[in-house]
């Protein structure tokens, strides 16, 4: 790539990080095969944080995501060029398994997805994956984590049913318990409101402001009210033409972003005109 | 007028074809029903043929016949099941694979006299196996390999991928999300297709007449012949000595076939509720 595209962009504002960069993402660009997807993203994203990425369908915000936990490694043909750091670390480094990765950086999909199995082994699949097997471990474990996803009253009578059996808002709730019994820093969360129901989604947002004071999170979301509410950085992305790659336009305090945002295309946006 | 009447003699037509189905279907069982139920008895099940007439029961032919599609079951299940995890989760997509399951088609179209025949030259003649229950089920796997093996396959694409990408997300490797995810969830249609592929097997006399051979007999090691209930059907029925027993035979063979069928379609209506 030319070296101007991976040189900041200048509406990145840097001094909105206040506490320490658990992600340092510098230059990055991504292809799916010949498919340029995403060029010159550089971006920090602040520790104990909600970061939202917002932008219009088919802006790149969920495949860049999806690099922060190598989840890409998995669509045969991607590549990626730049570098991505997570704690000072680079995670695409020669010494970087993918799969230790993903332990230290949770996702949550669009789909809520449980596994076909019971709500219990749905939570305690991680654990036992990284060799967990005493009982009264577990069982620890498990409360704790559905504990932290507001979903312990709900179920603790009717852990051995199926967790397929549980509503959809449920559902996300037990993904996202699943996902903290492996205790990530990171949590990464593809739309994760975007197939439940609103009182769900209430409940969803409020356990991300409690789950902030513990975890690092990184939402994508095209629903811009959510990311106002629930974030306290944004970064806006746009594919500015059909087969362009597409670029960090904006990233800075949301408020800031919402009320004053510096970049034209941000501010038609959000206030409506595309998307 | 013309476009109502014309329409109308069409749905009739379409509906006597759909009936033509049924009947043929219905007619076949009803006559094996009729000629057959009167032979039904615990005796006709549990004894062996007597004299030359065959009387008494067919008890050592079923014995024979569940023994060798058992085994041959038990030999084809991890062959197949892990040839499609392979091919299915971990084979390059591209020509090789294609060709692989190209060949399973094929052999899967083998007229099943020649399956039979190959059987008899390699396990019966050529490895020394002779007519026996060992030698019927490695043939008769043949037969079911690449019943079970697609079968398995298509059950594993079926697995939706946002599952495997929650395995994934939790830090699993490939073998743990194929292992503990893709396999558990994808039993029920894998369990359809090897009983499916059972129900051919029962039902199957080309195959095992040239490899387990035609004496009555109660098989007890793998390595003793027998006459299936399909052999013994056919030795009843071309020799015309015992219509009734053939009809028995023929009717018991139906009914164990059809139990196979409703449980494979119980199993594959309880995968999809699994699967939400």
């Amino acid at each position: 790539m030319t070296p101007e595209t991976a040189a900041p962009c200048a509406n990145v504002d840097s001094s909105a990080l206040v506490g320490e960069a658990k992600f340092a993402v510098k230059g990055l660009d991504f292809f799916y095969g010949d498919f340029h997807a995403l060029t010159g993203i550089t971006i920090d994203v602040r520790e104990d944080s909600v970061t939202a990425f917002i932008g219009p369908s088919g802006c790149g915000k969920s495949t860049f995501l999806r690099c922060l936990n190598r989840m890409n490694d998995l669509i045969p043909g991607t590549r990626i060029e730049g570098t991505i750091t997570l704690d000072g670390e680079d995670i695409y480094g020669p010494g970087v398994d993918p799969v230790d990765l993903r332990r230290r950086v949770g996702m949550i999909f669009q789909q809520p997805n449980p596994f076909p199995m019971s709500i219990y082994d749905n939570v305690a699949f991680g654990p036992r994956l990284h060799g967990v097997t005493k009982k009264g471990e577990l069982d620890a474990i498990v409360e704790e984590a559905l504990v932290r996803a507001n979903l312990w009253k709900e179920v603790k009578d009717i852990m051995p049913r199926g967790g397929l059996t549980l509503s959809g808002g449920q559902q996300q709730r037990l993904c996202i318990a699943r996902v903290l019994a492996v205790q990530p820093d990171v949590l990464l969360m593809d739309e994760p409101c975007s197939a439940i129901d609103p009182t769900s989604v209430q409940k969803v947002e409020d356990l991300m402001g409690e789950l902030k004071e513990s975890v690092t999170i990184i939402i994508v979301t095209h629903n811009m009210q959510q990311a106002a509410r629930v974030s306290d950085e944004t970064a806006f992305f746009l594919q500015e033409k059909q087969g362009e790659a597409a670029e960090l336009i904006e990233f800075g305090r949301t408020a800031e972003l919402f009320t004053s945002p510096r970049d034209r295309r941000t501010e038609d946006y959000i206030t409506g005109r595309f998307g | 007028m013309k476009a109502r009447l014309a329409s109308r003699i069409a749905v009739g037509f379409l509906w006597l074809c759909a009936a033509t189905t049924v009947a043929v279907l219905g007619a076949l069982i009803l006559y094996v029903l009729v000629r057959g139920i009167a032979q039904i008895t615990p005796r006709f099940i549990l004894s062996a043929p007597e004299g030359v007439t065959y009387a008494g029961g067919i008890g050592p032919t079923i014995v024979a016949t569940i023994y060798m599609t058992a085994l041959a079951m038990v030999i084809v299940t991890p062959i197949a099941v892990l040839a499609a995890v392979y091919l299915a989760e971990y084979a390059v997509q591209g020509r090789l694979v294609n060709t692989i399951r190209f060949a399973a088609d094929s052999l899967a179209s083998v007229p099943s006299i020649v399956i039979g025949l190959f059987g008899f030259a390699l396990f019966v003649d050529a490895m020394g196996l002779e007519f026996s229950m060992l030698s019927a089920a490695l043939a008769l796997s043949f037969l079911m390999l690449p019943i079970v093996m697609r079968a398995t396959e298509e059950a594993i694409r079926a697995v939706p991928k946002y599952i495997r990408w929650g395995s994934y997300g939790l830090g699993a490797s490939k073998w743990q999300t194929t292992s503990r995810i893709v396999l558990p969830a994808a039993t029920p249609r894998i369990l359809t297709g090897i009983i499916l592929a059972t129900g051919r097997a029962v039902g199957e006399t080309a195959v095992v007449i040239f490899t387990a051979g035609q004496m009555v007999y109660t098989p007890i090691s793998p390595l003793d012949p027998g006459r299936s209930m399909t052999v013994h059907l056919y030795t009843l029925a071309m020799e015309g000595i015992n219509m009734d027993a053939a009809y028995g035979t023929a009717l018991l063979l139906m009914v164990m076939i059809l139990a196979f069928n409703l449980t494979a379609r119980w199993l594959s209506r309880r995968s999809r509720r699994f699967q939400g």
